[in-house]
């Protein structure tokens, strides 16, 4: 059973008077099957987790380990760590001129299956997911996040996660900017894969609002760069009542 | 891909409307220190500052551009040509010689006053051929000064593949005659070894209802400097020019195109993209396109892209577009640089995609649609194989 282990990671960004520190000391454990919300108020660091995670390179990992199923994440490259089985969903996907949305897909499927997908089951296999996410066949012909809307974005973050089956997800604010409709075809999507039971799915939202679509086993609340309070589902009502508050003031000091 | 321009580039583009430009009934360009002419002498050798210098590195050209270049090489002419065409050598007396137009900058009036004959292939009027005319120069060291001619006749249709290999330091004018109707499709590929140096003018006169598409392909070399010049014959003419160069380190790469509206009712579409990657890579673009007062009808466009894949490279891009009369159909230019960044690698390699995979989709994906357009297999499997060469070598 895949596991994602996080211990004591402390991370830091290069700010304008030297490097700052963003995550003091995370301890989390994700187990495929498991689905972990994290939520907090902005700039407690939810985001610079996710990134951390998926290894970008503008933040510095300076303390602590994260290892999948035992091997040493933070020692591989990003698109080890994807071919590992780390996927994120990004809050702010990016745009690729000149690469169509097809192309992307099946390199990348090639690139975390190890082999190029069969070309007649690959095609019926985006087809229908795509179907499932309500896009546009002709999608499938732009350019990867190029003029797509919020919705489109995150309608496409959460095909690719569909199609590349990770063992941990990391949905990095993928509510934000969704209307209704929107939002619900993205959680229904995100349920479609955690339903296989294959995937530890580790959801960061500010809003409790995708809460009741995706239903998670475990909610920790993030303040100041840790894991401030954890708990289940019924943490998620007390933040819906209460709001962030009691954990910005405690935090505010460190 | 955002919008920026890396630090030292230009894209001081301009649209003029209602300037008169040069003498009136004189084909001056828009911006050129000298007329047009046939002889050499009539240019001052270039200082470096003038406005169609002015990106040139001067002391690469070995001389071209100063007189002290004399012809001491070179350049093997190979036409392989299907059945009706035609091919001569002829001498500069022959009066298809300059009819395209005049030598407009200091080099092209060179290579005009230096050569000694001019090679000629001919497509006879109404034929349509099934196989592209291939003409090869290759390079076998030295300095030359050259002269090509291809001539179509009325309502004939053909492609014409212009392969530029080997070493040389050539100076040399191509004039394309395009007759009423016809269709000539023009692929010209610098695919030079490292230290070739190539100046040249490239003038096509498109007659009325007649067709030129023109795709420039340059890799090779370490100065290139090509002047694409579009002139029309008569009424409903129109030019395609697609351009595609892979600058890399150290390589001065310059296309300047100029395509002169003097005639009612033609179009012209410009397209050319670039990447670039290594330290003092530099390419320029030049967009001039004048429409003239009598030019009405008109329809053109204009675009340029460049694609910086490393530090240390410098874009000039200048997109210029001069109306003089409002009774056009539409007149429009673009032009951005833009760097791959490191947000596009990771959000990539997130994906799985190694880097240098990564790197490769989104240079051929800048390229593609315009690699289409050269439309013969060969030539665009050959291009494709030699930019991933470059990225390969980019990486290793």
């Amino acid at each position: 059973m895949a596991t994602l282990e996080i211990h004591d990671l402390r991370v830091s960004v290069e700010a304008e008077n030297g490097p700052r520190e963003i995550l003091r000391g995370v301890d989390l454990t994700v187990r495929q099957g498991e689905t972990h919300a994290i939520m907090g108020p902005n700039g407690s660091g939810k985001s610079t987790l996710a990134y951390s995670l998926a290894g970008h390179p503008k933040y510095t990992v300076t303390g602590g380990t994260v290892t999948l199923d035992g091997e040493d994440v933070l020692a591989m490259t990003v698109d080890e760590r994807a071919r590992a089985g780390v996927f994120l969903a990004m809050q702010y996907p990016v745009e690729v001129p000149g690469v169509s949305v097809s192309n992307f897909l099946r390199t990348s499927a090639t690139a975390v299956r190890g082999e190029a997908p069969k070309l007649r089951t690959w095609v019926k296999e985006v087809k229908e997911t795509m179907e499932l996410l309500h896009m546009d066949p002709a999608f499938a012909e732009r350019n990867v996040n190029e003029g797509f809307s919020g919705g489109e974005k995150k309608r496409h973050e959460i095909l690719q996660l569909e199609l590349l089956k990770p063992k941990i997800a990391i949905l990095d604010e993928t509510d934000s900017g969704l209307d209704v409709d929107a939002l619900r075809i993205v959680s229904e999507g995100v349920n479609r894969v955690r339903g296989t039971g294959e995937v530890g799915t580790l959801l960061i939202t500010h809003y409790t609002r995708i809460l009741r679509y995706i239903k998670p086993d475990y909610v920790h609340v993030f303040a100041a760069g840790r894991i401030a309070e954890s708990g289940g589902a019924e943490l998620a009502d007390k933040l819906e009542e209460e709001g962030y508050e009691s954990y910005v003031k405690g935090g505010a000091s460190a | 891909m955002a919008e920026i321009t890396p630090a030292g580039s230009t894209t001081d583009g301009a649209i003029t409307v209602g300037q008169q430009v040069g003498r009136p009934g004189q084909p001056t360009d828009a911006r050129v220190s000298a007329a047009p002419s046939f002889d050499v002498a009539d240019f001052p050798v270039p200082h470096g500052r003038e406005e169609e210098w002015r990106f040139t590195p001067l002391e690469r050209l070995r001389g071209l551009h100063d007189g002290t270049a004399q012809a001491t090489g070179t350049v093997r002419v190979e036409v392989i040509a299907p059945d009706g065409v035609t091919t001569r050598t002829v001498d500069r007396d022959d009066p298809l010689v300059g009819t395209a137009g005049k030598p407009v900058d200091r080099v092209a009036a060179q290579a005009y006053t230096s050569f000694e004959k001019a090679t000629v292939v001919s497509v006879p009027k109404e034929a349509v051929l099934t196989e592209p005319v291939r003409i090869g120069l290759h390079g076998e060291g030295g300095t030359v000064f050259g002269h090509q001619i291809v001539e179509v006749g009325a309502f004939a249709e053909a492609v014409v593949v212009i392969d530029h290999t080997g070493d040389a330091t050539l100076a040399a004018n191509v004039e394309y005659l395009i007759g009423e109707g016809a269709k000539l499709t023009v692929v010209s590929v610098q695919d030079w070894d490292a230290d070739a140096v190539h100046v040249a003018q490239h003038t096509a006169l498109v007659g009325r209802d007649a067709s030129f598409k023109s795709v420039v392909v340059t890799l090779g070399g370490d100065v290139v400097r090509l002047h694409p010049r579009v002139v029309y014959g008569g009424p409903g003419g129109e030019a395609e020019l697609f351009g595609l160069y892979f600058t890399d380190q150290g390589q001065h790469q310059e296309h300047r195109l100029f395509i002169d509206h003097d005639t009612p009712h033609c179009r012209s579409n410009v397209a050319y993209k670039g990447a670039l990657q290594g330290k003092d890579a530099h390419a320029v673009w030049i967009g001039d396109v004048l429409i003239r007062a009598a030019a009405e009808g008109t329809d053109t466009y204009e675009l340029n892209r460049n694609l910086v894949l490393t530090d240390g490279a410098r874009v000039d891009s200048v997109p210029n577009l001069e109306i003089e009369t409002g009774e056009i159909v539409g007149a429009g230019h673009a032009s951005a640089t833009g760097r791959f960044e490191d947000e596009q690698l990771f959000y990539l390699m997130s994906r799985g995609i190694r880097a240098d995979e990564a790197r490769r989709l989104v240079v051929r994906g800048f390229f593609g649609e315009l690699v289409q357009q050269i439309g013969l297999a060969d030539v665009e499997e050959r291009l494709m194989a030699k930019i991933d060469a470059e990225l390969e070598a980019s990486v290793g």
